[in-house]
């Protein structure tokens, strides 16, 4: 067993565990949302950064990726890590402002409005990828992909044409985390000639 | 390409040992007649794009024609880049070293006639001393030159890069034929150490720990390990790798061979941005060349030792300069970066322990076996070693490639071998690292240029880009700059990236049209620290760097544009209006016929009016006028 402190508190957690696995297995909270045990972490949301502090120094980390190691000094709700997730939590608010299942989470953590205005209303998915990650690992399929780069990217068929494999199985809607996926869904596998202009 | 060397034919000659090579290398001298006038024609990418490639036709025909006397035939070479890139095409004419700049075709015929035949200068080709006035005749008299201290660049100007004789001739493979036959792969992570040399690539990770590490990684996880070189230079402004790869390809090759056999790695990549195709053309010239001269691949000098290596080209994505994303790259997947809390030298490319160092390391390598860690230790100041090559660009005279030791002061840079702002003026700041780094103040301008100086500064040295900026750029708009270069270059997988870029990116649009108030100023410093702590990459981490640092330095200009709403550099344009000024106008009309939005009326020989409801600000009009009669206020 590994032993180390998740803000202050002593923690023991397996070899091979992530900071998260063992904060979640010591009811120690932390956000996330683009974490789904079923599937590998991607660390894209940056909701579970925690601290970690060694004397003066210290450095914010993924916690959905960070491998456990014995004497950590983990963090969860320093003033650093709250300057993250309320920062992202407000562009999460501005960019998916038809998820009540962000609403929910961002209010969670005392942010109601953000200073950003929204540029879709309707708008519900963030690119976590966990629709294509579930495809690929858990189905075996590789049926969506994440499409494009920066600011353009976005959820897709692989190389932007609709595929034909896909076995509607329903996985990638299940782990969406808000519920985007419904919408995007027929896009992915729908009639090649339009379903990106759909998308975008 | 010209090849000097007729007696080699590559193909006929595999080196069996380092005698052998030694051997070569005085056949290739006493072959050659140290007397014998040499043209060198500088066919780097900044030279060949103002022409250079015809001066050297050109060259050949008017030689031909002189009909010189068969025994003085001069012979001509074409080089890498010289460094003086707002001189070219630079000509040199050895052995004297005369030094001609900006020569066309046209004056080709004037330089053979008067120096070749009459052994004369031709004066109005020479460099001007700016401050005397007084010419010189000269590459090593020359204040650009005079200044620098070139280690790494010391071949480049001088060898033909496709030909690897010329390469062999001014030492080439020294270091390795050294390290094969008297060191052990162990000595040569050891030589690395002592050396101090830290990575070229930005962040400056001692390039000997990296090794050492990757060398604890193997002892845990065994072989095969990787090494690879990181040529995806994409800062913008920033072409020293270029150089390098293009002018001294055997260079990074010989760095990257040693680097393999210290680790005993069997496979090498290359990976070089697709937009440098030169750079990819000479590499792949010379790594042909040093696997025919048994330099590269099975059984190097009949050591025992085999490696090779493969060009990667890059697809032109920014990010995969980043090494795990370059690593994902190579494997032939999207090039997004790894969640890396696991360091590349353990898990790298094909989850194998991984070196990746950047051109510019593995250029310095083969000096530091050859000539010995103390030596180079003793080159720049203690904690960063060594010399660094950089870009010099923006508002600054002599444009182009320097190298100094590390630890000079950033006004010794700019001001002294750069020449200055062009007006005279004082610069305003220095953007060093590129769109991760940070702006360094005129008042700062004694700041040593290392590692650690920098990074105290806010600033990092990146890769080694320094834009000079003067009092006409405006900190607002240089942040959107970088701003909306990374938001198309990030790869979009992490939020505070792709959404916290473009977040910051509108807020400083706000500022640029003097909207914003002292609350959007804290939000701003939040929110880039949201980025810092929250991104997944250095990508995203070090974005913020350009916003905070003007922040730091410059807060004054923000506040002018959101309090005043003005733009005290004259560059944003909602907050500038363009007018004539009546007294230096002469009404001489160019400026009303170019104005795209016809707003400029007046009288032939009477003062002209902006019409500033219409103008679109692009300031063709203060192009066009040629007694700056054209305002900004």
């Amino acid at each position: 067993m590994i032993t180390f402190k998740i803000n202050d508190e002593e923690v023991q957690a397996r070899p091979g565990w992530t900071v998260l696995e063992t904060a979640r297995e010591y009811g120690i909270e932390i956000p996330t949302l683009c974490f789904h045990p079923a599937v590998s972490s991607s660390g894209a949301c940056r909701l579970c950064m925690v601290e970690l502090r060694e004397g003066s120094w210290s450095k914010l980390v993924a916690s959905c990726i960070y491998p456990v190691a014995e004497g950590l000094q983990v963090y969860t709700d320093t003033e650093r890590v709250r300057n993250v997730r309320r920062w992202v939590l407000e562009m999460l608010l501005a960019a998916c402002p038809a998820s009540p299942e962000i609403v929910q989470l961002a209010a969670k953590y005392n942010v109601i409005r953000s200073r950003f205005a929204s540029k879709d209303p309707d708008q519900t998915c963030f690119v976590c990828g966990l629709c294509a990650r579930v495809c690929e690992e858990v189905v075996g399929l590789s049926a969506i992909a994440t499409v494009d780069r920066g600011i353009h990217k976005r959820v897709g068929a692989p190389f932007a044409r609709p595929t034909d494999i896909c076995v509607a199985c329903g996985s990638c809607i299940t782990i969406c985390p808000t519920g985007a996926m419904q919408k995007i869904f027929d896009s992915v596998r729908g009639e090649p000639a339009t379903a990106l202009t759909q998308l975008a | 390409m010209h090849s000097q060397s007729t007696a080699l034919k590559v193909g006929s000659w595999r080196l069996q040992s380092a005698q052998d090579l030694n051997k070569l290398r005085e056949q290739i001298l006493s072959e050659r007649d140290p007397a014998r006038p040499e043209i060198v024609i500088c066919h780097g990418t900044g030279c060949l794009a103002n022409g250079s490639d015809k001066v050297a036709k050109a060259f050949k025909t008017a030689i031909d024609a002189a009909g010189i006397d068969a025994k003085v035939v001069p012979g001509i070479k074409t080089t890498g880049c010289h460094g003086f890139c707002s001189r070219g095409p630079l000509v040199i004419i050895r052995p004297k070293g005369l030094f001609y700049q900006r020569v066309s075709p046209k004056d080709v015929e004037e330089i053979v006639k008067r120096t070749l035949v009459e052994g004369q200068a031709v004066e109005r080709l020479l460099y001007k001393d700016p401050k005397t006035d007084d010419l010189i005749f000269t590459e090593d008299q020359i204040p650009f030159y005079k200044l620098q201290q070139r280690v790494v660049l010391h071949n480049i100007g001088k060898i033909d890069p496709t030909d690897i004789s010329d390469t062999i001739a001014a030492g080439g493979y020294q270091a390795l034929a050294k390290a094969l036959s008297t060191m052990r792969p162990e000595q040569v992570v050891k030589e690395i150490e002592k050396s101090g040399l830290r990575g070229r690539g930005g962040a400056g990770f001692p390039t000997g720990k990296k090794w050492r590490s990757a060398l604890n990684a193997i002892k845990k996880k065994g072989r095969p390990v990787y090494v690879v070189v990181n040529g995806d230079e994409g800062d913008p402004g920033a072409f020293m790798d270029r150089t390098i790869m293009e002018g001294d390809p055997h260079a990074v090759l010989e760095g990257l061979i040693l680097a393999a056999y210290a680790l005993g790695a069997q496979q090498g990549y290359l990976y070089v941005r697709a937009e440098y195709p030169l750079a990819i053309r000479h590499l792949e010239i010379a790594m042909a060349q040093a696997r025919a001269f048994g330099l590269l691949g099975e059984n190097i000098l009949n050591s025992g030792f085999s490696f090779d290596a493969r060009i990667n080209r890059g697809a032109g994505a920014f990010v995969c300069g980043e090494s795990t994303a370059l690593f994902t790259s190579i494997e032939g997947k999207p090039g997004n970066p790894r969640p890396k809390y696991v360091r590349s030298v353990e898990e790298g490319l094909w989850g194998r322990p991984t070196v990746l160092n950047n051109v510019e390391t593995f250029a310095n390598v083969p000096l530091i076996i050859e000539r010995g860690s103390g030596w180079y230790a003793g080159l720049g100041v203690s904690h960063s070693t060594g010399t660094k090559v950089f870009s010099l660009v923006g508002k600054v005279n002599n444009v182009g490639l320097v190298e100094v030791p590390m630890g000079v002061p950033m006004a010794a840079i700019v001001e002294e071998i750069g020449g200055g702002v062009p007006n005279g003026k004082p610069f305003k700041a220095v953007q060093t690292g590129g769109p991760s780094g940070g702006c360094i103040p005129y008042r700062l301008k004694g700041t040593p240029v290392d590692f650690d100086s920098l990074t105290a500064a806010g600033s990092m040295m990146g890769s080694g880009a320094m834009i000079v900026m003067d009092d006409t750029d405006c900190v607002v708009d240089v942040g959107r700059y970088f701003l909306r270069f990374l938001e198309e270059e990030s790869c979009g997988k992490c939020l505070p990236c792709r959404l916290g870029l473009t977040r910051m990116r509108e807020i400083l649009d706000n500022f640029s049209k003097g909207q914003g108030t002292e609350q959007d100023i804290e939000d701003l410093t939040s929110l880039a620290q949201a980025v810092q702590d929250g991104a997944l990459c250095a990508l995203g981490s070090s974005a913020p760097n350009p916003v905070l640092t003007t922040l730091r330095y410059f807060k004054e200009e923000y506040m002018a544009h959101i309090r005043d709403h003005k733009c005290p550099a004259g560059v944003c344009k909602d907050l500038i209006t363009y007018s004539i000024d009546p007294e230096l106008c002469t009404g001489c009309m160019s400026c009303a016929r170019q104005c795209p939005a016809q707003c400029i009326t007046g009288k032939k020989k009477a003062a002209h009016i902006i019409d500033a409801e219409k103008c679109l600000r692009c300031g063709i009009c203060m192009d066009t006028c040629k007694f700056n009669a054209v305002v900004i206020s």
